[in-house]
């Protein structure tokens, strides 16, 4: 069933900051928010939507499938019906809670 | 006026979406293929008459999930959607792609399209995929909350485009199409409004299982930390050993094949310039880069098949971390892999980079890969000065000195590579945000169709660039002819061989003698042909692989060690040959790039043949 996007999802807010690229395999919740860090390497605005295009909204469910071999570095990362791939500095934009 | 024009039709989908397969499926191999002007962006159009006799020319722009347009390629799709590409036509209506078994993003890509209010068509391709999971789409209900048409297509069965070209039929094209459109960029809140908007759709229109399971399992093999990386060296270790065996006896055909040919044709020529021209210059020549046809086409036909199945995503993946190191993304991984048969296709594979600046810098790498044209100039020289004996218990000698200079290139590449970004460009890295699609089946006549347009651009270059620049390397080396009674190989006369007593004292600081500078004259139009150029300049008449053989203990006799290293070491870093240059310089539509790359590689070569010889020269005396 294709999941759908939950207002509630949206408006929760997590305990602890938690960022999807600190996860490890097998790791599976949801995005509560996308947040600039300072590693950024391109303008936020750019960023965010990038990862916005990609599926990473709020709501969305995400899971950790695999990691890469050195360094545990990229991820590859289920998002709904989707697969992306992405350097662990790059998802430390996602904002996520387990569920 | 020839009546007007066929109307354009401009194909656009997500990456991964099956539309190359779909454009593939209507146009056959009424294919063009060219690059945009000013840009390294490949330029696909066909043509094709729908069902009712209207004539149609197809654009297949490049995959992108928005109109945003960050990589040169989605920009391309931008600027044509919105009629903004000097020399490209404003498309008369627009065919969105989409993976029905992956709707949610493009779905979105399609409410952004229809912003910009051309005649629209939606194709869900791969419909056959989502019947077979137990899926189902509600085709009326999607078309009318989309408020565009929507259809369902098969590309890779025969007939899986009848709606679609029904569809195509029905749309209103309109004479003049007007130049305004209603599109400006997003915003974040717009993204996300958008793909609320998609999710609430695709709840109400599509039931889809989702095919994650299978994808989902290969997956924790061919990405497992310890066996999907063993699996990625063993795909490898198969690419290499089908570009560098199986085509062997292709090659030797082709080979055979040309030296015939050559043959027969200088035996009905009379001797003279004409023959010289025809046997020495085009034969002998344009055959060289004709017998990589077999290898090329080899490379491709796994690249097609391992990019169709989705695996080259997960190649990337796996290798991101070590190419992060001097800058680059995983994605570079597969041009540089191609670049060990040559540097040509490796180049031209570049193109899967999205970010200009990584793409310039993989192509400017490329050619430090060992291509196969160099194999037998180590073979000559390792033969002729390395001591056949074994060493470290068991190790061939010989075979430790190849594996060392197939080595320094990649090293080589990858310093480059990092002192281009990280030094020059001084470049954060960007980021690394990649899909990666479910596995699916290649389609036989997809890898097929695509193996032959890339065969045909290749001998269609050997046919114009390359012939061009064979002729102009036999012309220097031809004229002006020896005087009567003169001793000593034609090319001592010649204007190569003035050059290269011309060129000598620069180059005599590494160790090179003057037959070695006339060698590498030639050897610029392709690596190989500097074995054929020493033979000659020492005066031998031997051909093909006697060549070697005989050449090999004159070497040995006349060079110093020193200078036999130097020369590997050369090698090993320059001198690229024309053809290189040539697709260098078609492919980033510029000429300060293979000019740089030409200066980069003489310096390196220059630089490390000169350590090599000095070096050398101590330690022995």
């Amino acid at each position: 069933m294709i999941p759908t996007p939950d207002k509630a999802f949206a408006d929760a807010t997590p305990a602890v900051t938690a960022t999807l690229g600190r996860r490890a395999r097998g790791w599976s919740g949801w995005v509560t928010g996308l947040a600039p860090t300072d590693r950024l390497t391109i303008p936020w605005a750019e960023m965010e939507r990038r990862l916005l295009e990609m599926g990473f909204v709020e709501g969305a469910r995400v899971e950790l499938l695999q990691e890469g071999p050195f360094g545990r570095d990229p991820i590859a990362v289920r998002v709904d019906d989707l697969t992306v791939a992405l350097r662990r500095r790059d998802a430390d934009v996602v904002l996520v809670a387990e569920g | 006026m020839n009546g007007p024009a066929a109307p354009e039709i401009a194909l656009v989908g997500c990456p991964n979406s099956g539309k190359t397969s779909l454009f593939n499926a209507l146009t056959g191999s009424r294919q063009k293929v060219a690059n945009y002007a000013g840009v390294t962006v490949e330029r696909k159009e066909g043509a094709f008459v729908t069902p009712a006799g209207r004539p149609i020319k197809i654009l297949d722009l490049p995959g992108t999930y928005s109109l945003r347009g960050r990589s040169p390629d989605e920009i391309v799709t931008r600027d044509v959607v919105l009629g903004r590409l000097e020399g490209e036509e404003i498309p008369d209506a627009v065919v969105c792609v989409a993976d029905a078994t992956n709707l949610r993003l493009v779905l979105r890509l399609v409410l952004e399209l229809k912003a910009v209010g051309r005649p629209m068509v939606l194709a869900l391709n791969m419909m056959d995929i989502v019947a077979r999971q137990g899926g189902r789409i509600d085709i009326e209900r999607l078309s009318k909350e989309l408020g565009v048409p929507v259809v369902e297509t098969v590309a890779v069965k025969k007939g899986g485009t009848a709606a679609l070209l029904a569809a195509i039929d029905e749309l209103p094209l309109l004479e003049d199409p007007p130049t305004e459109h209603g599109w400006r960029e997003p915003s974040a809140a717009e993204i996300r409004a958008a793909h609320a908007e998609a999710a609430r759709i695709l709840h109400d229109c599509a039931f889809h299982p989702g095919n994650e399971q299978f994808t989902r399992k290969l997956d924790r093999v061919l990405l497992h930390p310890v066996f999907g990386v063993v699996i990625l060296l063993a795909v490898l270790f198969l690419m290499f050993q089908a570009v560098f065996t199986w085509a062997t006896p292709a090659m030797d055909l082709i080979k055979a094949g040309i030296e015939a040919a050559g043959v027969a044709v200088g035996e009905v020529l009379p001797d003279g310039l004409l023959r010289s021209l025809i046997v020495d210059g085009v034969f002998a020549g344009v055959g060289a880069v004709l017998v990589f046809l077999p290898q090329i086409v080899i490379l491709f036909f796994f690249i097609i098949l391992l990019e169709d199945f989705g695996y080259m995503a997960r190649a990337a993946f796996l290798m991101d971390r070590l190419m992060a190191g001097t800058g680059l993304h995983g994605r570079a991984f597969i041009p540089l892999l191609s670049s060990f048969a040559c540097a040509i296709p490796g180049i031209m594979a570049a193109r899967v980079i999205e970010n200009r600046r990584d793409r310039i810098a993989t192509i400017l790498v490329a050619p430090l890969m060992t291509c196969s044209a160099r194999l037998p100039v180590y073979t000559l020289i390792v033969a002729a000065f390395v001591p056949d004996r074994t060493v470290f218990g068991g190790f061939g000698l010989q075979g430790l000195v190849m594996f060392g200079l197939f080595a320094a290139g990649i090293l080589s590449a990858l310093a480059v590579a990092f002192v281009v970004k990280k030094i020059v460009w001084r470049e954060a890295p960007e980021p690394f945000i990649m899909e990666l699609p479910d596995y699916k089946m290649p389609a036989p006549a997809n890898v097929g169709l695509g193996l032959w347009i890339r065969a045909g651009a290749f001998l269609r270059r050997a046919g114009t660039v390359i012939l061009a620049l064979m002729i102009l390397i036999w012309f220097l080396s031809t004229f002006p002819a020896p005087p009567d009674g003169a001793t000593g190989p034609a090319i001592d006369w010649s204007i190569a061989g003035r050059i290269g007593h011309f060129l000598a004292p620069l180059f005599e600081p590494i160790g090179f003698n003057w037959q070695i500078v006339v060698a590498l004259i030639p050897g610029m139009a392709a690596r190989e042909v500097a074995v054929g150029v020493l033979a000659t300049v020492y005066a031998l008449s031997a051909t093909g692989d006697e060549v070697g053989q005989a050449l090999q203990p004159i070497l040995t006799a006349e060079w110093s060690l020193p200078t036999a290293l130097s020369f590997l070491v050369w090698y090993v870093f320059a001198p690229q040959c024309l053809s290189t240059l040539a697709v260098v310089r078609r492919e980033t539509e510029s000429r300060l790039w293979p000019a740089i790359m030409f200066a980069y590689m003489f310096a390196l070569a220059y630089a490390a043949s000169f350590a090599t010889y000095r070096i050398a020269g101590a330690l022995l005396t």
